[in-house]
């Protein structure tokens, strides 16, 4: 067995390097910039690593742990997007007194938590990752300690979700008595429809993970959450914990539910179309820009689940292309939130953006580019990732959630072009400061350039995804 | 031949906004003008040898462009045929006159403006060009961009609730047809129009994706009654705007159904045809009668507009070679012509800065040059013979008089409303007393404005009397699209 360690070689270089940072930042004084210089490092070791790894499937400690390509696809979006965020948001992070040594290991714990999540082949493993997860998403929440509004969506936050990860351990432990195992391939083995308790056990499942993902109607916390956490963390939370939770889904249907695939449908398109839903309408009454997109994001989340329910590998491909498209543009829009600043503070409301368009030009027009490609409108990147999901949803016939997945569309674009008016066509009101943050602007132009240049070679991110299943 | 020479034709705007983009000029923005008008110029002489290498006595596509683009399974193919020649020639050639119109009226952010324009050009061509349904939709939709900006950033006082109502009733009317594609792609495992065309699409499906096309096209066009948004649009939108919605965004609709719904859908088109007179006929004579009640001029000219439009789908849907190609010269003419009527409507706005014909009055007193180019518009708007309008029209109703007396008779009446609301809004702004001092203080159209309305003028007039090399052009392939329709109705 020992051999075979190279296999978790990336989580065990991982947890090495947390407690070694971690006893760093003890012993030495005002250790938070090498600490986070070091956490760069450790990601982008960690990137060099996932990408070293075999594509091959193994399994290890009795097939709890998993690794292949779908595991590393995961690893891999989830350590970049880490690496981005984490370094566009360090201005404000030290300018917003949040420089505590603790901020990016903390972060590297969750993504520890994700890593065993999205390689689980066992529910005790599984469990084990998201509490890890959760645990260190509940301090990163409440981080800004001296602030009520990061307190208190760190509270509320921590009751939520701790309230659905008791849900979860039960469906875990119902599927536990009426399978005999934990393991998923014999889970899958002993799962027919006739078992109603298993059915019950995937529901308690299946809302453990939706709140995890922030799905309608589990996403209570997320409006609070995003507006009250300071905007690195909010960032964070809108982006690498969605990652994790989509791949669990995923996996879910293709291994220990995939023959009680009806039930788990008829709940997923239940709850993408309401996401939908919910996340076109409610979002347009928003005035904060990160509330607003705590609710595009639920619309979003919407979207990919509907590929997920339809059941079909082409469907799990369509989400996973439609969250990588995601991924790359909330980190832009969240960039852009970085260089909105006047007298100190960082703005975050949608007036404040207004008229920006005739002061800084360059920041309006990635604004632009960002919102057309989140309103899914050709030929930018966010149109590439809905036209694959309804390519999936029209293949199964499932012509109900094609159009309420359009319609909804048409509805969010409402209010992305809402803020894109209130950039381009109204007065200016406030004059910027001149932010210095090469990061963010580097991050928001390669998700721009990305977004824009997706249309000339649109294959590239499916012949990826396609590798993933074809083991 | 072996250069991509419609790729070419497609980027070279967008490759030139980009230049503009990165061209720095503070004060005069002279640089971008030029760059943008040499660009724009550039695209009209390519789109021209484009025509004159077109061989226009066969029906397939020429030009053919394929690239594998989506996994192999979606191909970026691009190619033209006789009808979709000339509306590229259309496009490359209204460009570089709102480049040339936008000198005198747009005053700030005109790098963005150029910019806009440019992208918006690519977009159009592209629709012109594709011979794929996602490419075409790519390009279809992608032109909401530009022109939502044009609107609501250029635009007059109301230039928020008119952006917002384009763009958001045309995207409800595409995403059905993104449905509507993508059903076609699992019926017929290809998007490839070419080979659409060889496979029938099961005849019970045909209605539903027929309509969800036309609920598209209907919006696009405009179509009674979804054409609320085009006044809206047109009134706010700025000169060079309301020229390019009216000369080509509009057209784009009209193409849509010669490429797209007759072809693929013969059965669907045909069990429609009745729909298609009745929401024509509505649109020709209701709209005829707004147009006359109007005190806006840009109004009244959008509301003819959807009135002209009405006769090009009663056109289409005769499926007689009159009918066809009186829609396809009479979308020529239109864009020609509503593109002038909107320049002239600029002319003077530009000065007054106001669009009310309550304003003016006897401008021909002052402004004997521009009251004899606005004539020549009008009239051939109204469908004066010896202009453009004349022909389409008549060609119209000559195929329309083959399938359907009553449809026909009743289109004749609109010819008679659309010289009446001509006439008056001629009458009213051109002539008559003059009641506005501030008129007697207006300058007459300058060198630029002259070149821009006598060009349009002389093509107006050229066509109207020598119509011969348009309908060379489109003869073989309208032709084939007869041809097949009928073979597709007899092998039922």
């Amino acid at each position: 067995m020992i051999n075979n360690l190279s296999i978790l070689l990336p989580e065990i270089f991982l947890s090495l390097s947390i407690f070694t940072i971690l006893m760093l930042g003890v012993f030495i004084k005002k250790s938070f910039n090498i600490v986070f210089n070091l956490t760069s490092l450790i990601l982008i070791l960690t990137i060099a690593i996932i990408l070293n790894n075999p594509n091959n499937e193994e399994k290890i400690f009795l097939d709890s742990f998993i690794r292949d390509s779908f595991s590393n696809y995961f690893k891999f979006l989830i350590l970049i997007s880490s690496l981005f965020i984490l370094n566009v948001s360090k201005n404000f992070i030290i300018e917003n007194n949040l420089n505590k040594f603790e901020y990016p290991i903390i972060i590297l714990l969750s993504i520890l938590g994700m890593f065993f999540m999205v390689s689980a082949n066992d529910l005790i493993l599984f469990y084990l990752g998201l509490e890890l997860q959760s645990l260190s998403l509940y301090i990163l929440a409440s981080i800004d300690r001296d602030n009520l509004r990061s307190s208190e969506s760190g509270i509320k936050y921590f009751v939520l979700s701790a309230l659905s990860s008791g849900l979860l351990l039960y469906g875990c432990s119902l599927l536990y008595g009426f399978t005999g195992s934990t393991n998923f391939d014999l889970i899958a083995n002993q799962l027919s429809e006739s078992n109603i308790g298993a059915v019950f056990a995937m529901v308690f499942i299946l809302v453990g993970l939706a709140f995890k993902v922030s799905a309608v109607p589990f996403h209570m916390w997320t409006p609070d959450v995003y507006e009250g956490a300071p905007t690195s963390i909010t960032n964070y939370f809108a982006v690498v914990p969605k990652v994790a939770g989509l791949a669990l889904l995923i996996k879910f249907m293709l291994i220990p539910f995939s023959n009680i695939l009806l039930e788990w449908q008829t709940i997923l398109i239940f709850i993408s179309i309401s996401s939908m839903i919910l996340g076109a309408v409610a979002a347009i009454v928003q005035k904060n820009i990160k509330r607003l997109l705590a609710y595009s994001s639920i619309g979003h989340i919407g979207y990919a689940l509907a590929g997920v329910a339809t059941g079909e590998i082409s469907g799990y491909e369509s989400a996973i292309i439609y969250i990588s498209i995601y991924v790359i543009m909330n980190i832009g829009a969240f960039s852009c939130l970085y260089l909105l600043k006047k007298d100190g503070v960082y703005k975050e409301s949608i007036t404040d953006l207004s008229g920006i368009s005739k002061k800084s030009p360059l920041l309006a027009l990635s604004f632009l580019i960002i919102l057309f490609s989140m309103a899914g409108i050709p030929p930018l990147g966010g149109f590439f990732a809905k036209f694959y999901i309804f390519i999936a949803v029209l293949e199964k016939e499932m012509y109900f959630l094609a159009i309420i997945g359009l319609l909804t569309t048409v509805i969010s674009a409402f209010y992305y072009l809402k803020i894109i008016k209130t950039i381009y066509f109204d007065d200016s009101i406030i004059t910027l400061e001149k932010v210095k943050n090469k990061t963010a602007q580097v991050s928001i132009f390669l998700s721009c350039s990305i977004l824009l240049t997706f249309f000339l070679y649109p294959s590239i991110l499916n012949n990826v995804v396609n590798s993933l299943f074809s083991s | 031949m072996n250069f991509p020479i419609l790729s070419t034709l497609i980027f070279l705007p967008l490759l030139s906004s980009f230049f503009i983009f990165l061209s720095k000029d503070r004060n005069n923005n002279s640089s971008s003008i030029y760059i943008s008008l040499f660009s724009s110029i550039a695209t009209f002489l390519l789109s021209l040898f484009l025509w004159y290498s077109l061989d226009s006595n066969t029906a397939d596509f020429q030009f053919v462009e394929e690239k594998s683009w989506i996994n192999n399974f979606i191909k970026f193919k691009l190619g033209v045929d006789g009808i979709s020649i000339l509306f590229i020639v259309l496009t490359a050639f209204i460009t570089p006159i709102c480049i040339i119109s936008c000198i005198n009226s747009i005053k700030d952010r005109v790098k963005e403006f150029l910019i806009a324009i440019l992208v918006l050009e690519t977009f159009m061509i592209g629709v012109f060009c594709s011979l794929d349904l996602v490419i075409f939709y790519l390009f279809f939709e992608g032109g909401l961009i530009p022109m939502f900006l044009i609107i609501g950033v250029w635009g007059g006082s109301r230039r928020v609730y008119s952006a917002f109502k384009f763009f958001l009733f045309t995207l409800l009317g595409s995403v059905l047809m993104l449905v509507a594609i993508i059903v076609i792609y699992w019926l017929t495992g290809t998007t490839d129009i070419t080979q659409i065309y060889e496979i029938t699409i099961p005849k019970e499906h045909q209605n539903l994706l027929w309509l969800a096309f036309l609920s598209s096209f209907a919006v696009k066009m405009p179509m009674w009654p979804v054409h609320t948004w085009l006044p809206d649009a047109h009134v706010e939108a700025p000169t060079a705007g309301s020229v390019i919605l009216a000369a080509i965004l509009l057209k784009m609709a009209g193409y849509g159904f010669l490429r797209f719904s007759i072809p693929m859908f013969p059965y669907a088109s045909e069990f429609f045809t009745p729909l298609i007179y009745s929401l024509s006929i509505i649109a020709i004579i209701y709209t005829s009668l707004v147009a006359l009640m109007q005190d806006d001029m840009k109004k009244l000219i959008a509301y003819s507009s959807v009135a002209h439009m009405g006769y090009v789908t009663l056109g289409i849907f005769t499926f007689t070679k009159q009918g066809i190609e009186g829609s396809i010269y009479q979308m020529i003419s239109h864009g020609l012509i509503s593109a002038a009527l909107f320049l002239c409507v600029g002319v003077v706005y530009d000065r007054l800065h106001s669009r009310l014909i309550s304003t003016y009055g006897g401008l021909v007193n002052y402004l004997p040059k521009y009251a004899f180019l606005f004539l020549i518009f009008a009239l051939a708007a109204l469908g004066l013979p010896g202009t453009t309008g004349f022909l389409g029209e008549f060609l119209i109703l000559t195929g329309t008089f083959q399938k359907s007396y009553l449809a026909a008779m009743l289109a004749t009446l609109g010819v008679v409303l659309g010289a009446a609301y001509m006439l008056w809004l001629t009458k009213r702004v051109i002539f008559g007393v003059t009641q506005n001092s501030k008129i007697e203080t207006l300058t007459d159209v300058n060198k630029l404005e002259i070149l821009m309305l006598g060009v349009l003028a002389f093509f107006v007039i050229f066509f109207g009397f020598y119509p011969m090399p348009l309908f060379e052009t489109f003869s073989f392939s309208v032709n084939s699209l007869i041809d097949n329709y009928q073979l597709a109705l007899n092998t039922r």
